[in-house]
């Protein structure tokens, strides 16, 4: 006993408290992936990763792009000569030119309607440090942020687990198709009140992951006069901006505010990232966009715990402000994305399957909810193994997303070539359509006969809190992890 | 209710201090050979630019890497793609070798035991977010490395002790002044969870003793849930003897790693970088090392917030991994580095100045308590006012390194050319002449032919000063 109690001594509360949250469902799924994962060559029984969102669909576009620019990197003979400074720069402002080609890069992202300052742009560790790097200038420790769910499963961790700082989780469900809604919003900031928790902002994803879809013009004015009578911060994720399928149908913030007058500026801050819109994880491009002087000053002294790597803002800094290159890019991404979407949902509908109707993301919000045996988080769970363990389909279940409501599922469908796409999709269908074929002891309530019957299923509650150290970005088959 | 953060409102980041307001000053004037030679000259910034033609011409010869291609193949896709939090496999293992090799080989690490992150300062305050809670305190030997005030305090809401350190012995760690530290922790009412060192020493320029090292293990082993965090930053920097020890060759030697049955080697931690050795503080590469799984594993999630960008882990796997190169580039790091100590040190004689004997490190602790008006804090800040404002050279004042005696500054001089350096030291040497004239001045009984005597030496000396900084 004694020894126990030494050893919780020992690291800090932060480094023992599970707070960051690696231990959800969201990725025990990827256990499973690990173990058995699909190639179409050598293990095409193989589990199929579809609860990664990335975006694999342009990379040929970037690389096109590097090749025809040696000079943007400092280790080829072209750009050598720009080795020694950019090796040396470790100024948090960041490379003048780099903040420059991501102003513009958003800019056009948003069709242009926007023009961001580049002297407002800050630097961190991707989007997980700008969130965290946001939450600790915006909240004090034990404050509160409302987020609207289902919301993205590493939020809990990058927003409050060394910040310790507290979600407020704004609950939405399919009855309007998830829509935020100001009551909603009203009622969370009242309890919240009642039950004497600070509340100093509220977070929206927007275009939103898990559903993929965007928020529309009054529900962003009303999230703005919802904030501003309240004088509380918005934070506005907008890391999967360029993933509109059509870019005219993306409203951001900025757009919003440019004509709200009486709006504060100062509480309006974004976060940004290239992992999603450009498929670059691995370089770590995260940015926080603020209003606010104070946060911007602040931020940038902030932003010197996760700076981008100047070999990376050099080679970026030419990319991005290759007008060419970007609108060429920005638009064919989107109709490759905008493809694929409807490649997967098509191929869903003919069995059946409905996806909340989406407009952009990396990803459908698959409705299971007819599969269920019972309409309860215990039954998400099992069909969620089901899925993973039979169909051999590693998705996402709802319930990882703090989504209240049972049987949604979040499924992405940009980290595969076509031929994956289709090898999943027919899984699904034959999934489906075999599930539809055992004798069910009744219909249920919308009469169709996809009730899925467990009998020979046992709950294995194990899997579900056995701690991984997978990484939620595990990547053990990447040939650059294989032993050499 | 305040609109921001606490953190945001209050000056906690510490970026008020001297420190960085010489840079502030550097930057409205800078120094620049031709365009502007009165300027100020950036003596406070510990950047190593002596050896970057030794990667220039590794990167001349290796042009694969530049080009994302392994064997031939491209491998954009899987580096664009690779956010692994345990890193680049062949990078770790590349690096632990490079800090094996940095050890002369005496001591072994294993890849598994590093986390890396964006930087040294995000592995410091990530180490600091794992082993205190909000209050606790770490125990830091002043002078120290000014930035630790916000790596180790600012979000982490941990507090820094200080291990008094003074010129009575070269500023070496006593028992002494150990024990006086921890009991102030206590009186404070402070639940300290380890001391944490630079070794080589920020600003000391000095490695380590083993009497030192040996004094600290000590120091934590009888005491429960203590840890010792090493920042060896710099240990690719000794140019002198004595040799570099590691307080990982100190574990070693006395039995006291994982292999043993002691728990001390479960506390105690190493923090590296890239950026003083290797001269790459712009691709922000850092890392922990620890032996302790618990540790790493909570540190390894932490990394999120910073991880190192896989294209820089990338290239850097095939440089280190070239050990031909890296065994030469230490040894010849290492012998511009001690070159150029000897010019500055020879400099700072000249102007009759002395400084610690130093064997590591980018700078100089120089000793000019001679130079103060009075032995406080106020004449040093006038007296460092006089060096950014007249003498145009941009030095740290100790006490932004929290030293406890005045008159103690540091020096850099691995971040410029020979001929700067060298003008540096001749604007140092006529301040100090034309001080000591003025002082000699000052003891004479003012008088009309005096008043003409003083004005003709004035002349001379400020004559003499312009011709130099043609």
């Amino acid at each position: 006993m004694g020894l126990e109690i030494e050893s919780n001594h020992l690291l800090s509360n932060i480094a023992v408290n599970g707070k960051h949250g690696e231990n959800s469902a969201y990725f025990d799924g990827w256990k499973a992936y690990e173990r058995d994962p699909f190639h179409p060559k050598n293990n095409p029984q193989g589990v199929i990763q579809m609860g990664l969102a990335e975006n694999q669909l342009c990379f040929d576009l970037i690389e096109e792009w590097i090749r025809n620019h040696p000079e943007a990197s400092i280790c080829t003979p072209e750009g050598l000569r720009h080795f020694r400074d950019v090796a040396i720069f470790q100024d948090y402002h960041g490379l003048p030119k780099f903040r420059k080609g991501v102003a513009n890069f958003m800019s056009k992202a948003r069709g242009g309607k926007v023009k961001f300052d580049e002297d407002r742009i800050l630097m961190s560790g991707g989007a997980t440090g700008a969130n965290e790097l946001v939450m600790f200038c915006l909240a004090d420790p034990g404050d509160a942020f409302l987020i609207p769910a289902p919301y993205y499963p590493a939020f809990p961790r990058d927003l409050c687990w060394r910040t310790r700082a507290q979600i407020i989780p704004v609950h939405c469900d399919s009855s309007n198709n998830f829509k935020i809604t100001r009551a909603a919003l009203e009622a969370a900031y009242v309890k919240a009140q009642e039950d004497k928790v600070n509340v100093k902002g509220l977070l929206i994803t927007n275009p939103s992951n898990p559903l993929g879809t965007t928020l529309d013009r009054e529900t962003l004015k009303s999230v703005v006069q919802f904030i501003n009578e309240n004088n509380i911060h918005l934070v506005c994720d907008e890391i999967y901006a360029a993933t509109v399928f059509n870019s005219s149908s993306f409203v951001s913030i900025s757009e919003i505010i440019q004509d709200m007058e009486f709006c504060n500026k100062d509480l309006i801050h974004i976060v940004y990232s290239l992992s999603k819109d450009m498929g670059l994880p691995g370089f770590r491009v995260g940015i926080v966009y603020s209003n606010s002087d104070k946060v911007v000053n602040n931020g940038r002294k902030m932003s010197s715990f996760g700076l981008v790597s100047s070999q990376t803002q050099h080679m970026l800094a030419e990319m991005l402000s290759d007008d060419d290159f970007v609108e060429k890019y920005l638009a064919e991404s989107s109709r490759r994305l905008a493809q694929r979407h409807s490649v997967f949902t098509k191929g869903l509908e003919k069995v059946g399957i409905a996806c909340l109707p989406s407009n952009a993301g990396l990803f459908c919000w698959m409705n299971l909810r007819s599969m269920l045996k019972e309409q309860t988080l215990e039954g998400e769970m099992m069909l969620w193994r089901m899925i993973v363990d039979d169909v051999k389909l590693n998705v996402s279940p709802g319930s990882s997303f703090n989504c209240l409501e049972p049987g949604w599922f979040r499924v992405c469908f940009a980290n595969m070539d076509e031929e994956t796409v289709d090898v999943a999709v027919k899984r699904i269908q034959d999934f489906v359509g075999k599930e539809t074929k055992k004798p069910v002891k009744g219909k249920n309530d919308q009469g169709l006969n996809l009730r899925v019957s467990f009998s020979s299923r046992r709950f294995d509650e194990t899997v579900l809190s056995s701690p991984q150290m997978i990484s939620p970005h595990s990547s053990a088959h990447s040939p650059l992890v294989k032993a050499t | 209710m305040g609109l921001l953060s606490r953190k945001v409102t209050c000056n906690s980041h510490g970026q008020d201090s001297s420190y960085f307001l010489g840079w502030q000053e550097y930057e409205k004037n800078p120094y620049d050979e031709f365009l502007n030679p009165k300027g100020i000259i950036q003596m406070g910034l510990a950047e190593n630019q002596l050896s970057f033609d030794l990667l220039e011409s590794w990167l001349a010869k290796n042009p694969g890497v530049s080009a994302f291609e392994k064997d031939g193949k491209s491998i954009f896709r899987e580096l664009a793609l690779f956010q692994d939090y345990h890193g680049l496999p062949v990078f770790k293992k590349a690096l632990v070798d490079f800090m094996a090799e940095i050890r002369g080989n005496k001591v072994a690490f294993d890849p598994s035991g590093i986390v890396l992150f964006a930087g040294s300062t995000s592995a410091n305050e990530a180490l600091m977010f794992c082993l205190a809670d909000q209050g606790d305190a770490f125990l830091l030997p002043t002078p120290y490395y000014p930035g630790f005030d916000r790596d180790l305090k600012w979000r982490t809401g941990a507090e820094i002790v200080p291990i008094q350190c003074t010129s009575s012995n070269n500023f070496q760690i006593t028992e002494s002044a150990l024990q006086r530290a921890y009991e102030d922790a206590q009186k404070r009412n402070l639940t300290v969870k380890g001391v944490l060192v630079t070794n080589p020493s920020n600003p000391l320029g000095t490695s380590m003793s083993r009497n030192e090292l040996n004094l600290l293990v000590d120091f934590i082993s009888d005491k429960a849930d203590m840890h010792l965090i090493s920042d060896e930053i710099y240990s690719g920097t000794v140019f002198d003897s004595p040799a570099f020890v590691s307080v990982a060759e100190i574990l070693k030697d006395r039995n006291l790693t994982k292999d043993s049955e002691s728990d001390v080697g479960n506390r105690v931690h190493v923090v590296y970088s890239l950026s003083k050795d290797l001269g790459l503080p712009g691709f922000r590469v850092g890392a922990i090392y620890s032996e302790n799984d618990t540790v790493v594993a909570a540190a390894t999630k932490m990394s999120s917030f910073g991880l190192v960008s896989s294209q820089t882990q990338y290239l850097l796997s095939a440089m280190l991994g070239d050990k031909k190169f890296t065994r030469n580039y230490i040894s010849e790091n290492q012998q511009r580095l001690k070159r150029r100590q000897k010019m500055l040190v020879s400099g700072l004689q000249k102007a009759g100045i002395s400084c610690l004997k130093s064997n590591a490190g980018l700078f100089c602790w120089v000793d000019m308590r001679h130079l103060l008006q009075s032995s406080t804090f106020e004449a040093e800040m006038e007296l460092w006012k006089k060096m950014v404002y007249d003498v145009r050279l941009n030095i740290s004042p100790g006490s932004s390194c929290h030293c406890t005696e005045p008159g103690w500054f540091r020096l850099c001089f691995a971040n410029m050319s020979e001929d700067t350096l060298d003008l540096a030291m001749k604007r140092l040497k006529a301040f100090v002449a034309e001080s000591t004239g003025s002082r000699s001045r000052r003891s004479i009984h003012s008088s009309g032919k005096r008043k003409s005597l003083t004005k003709w030496v004035f002349r001379l000396s400020s004559r003499d000063r312009e011709q130099e900084d043609r």
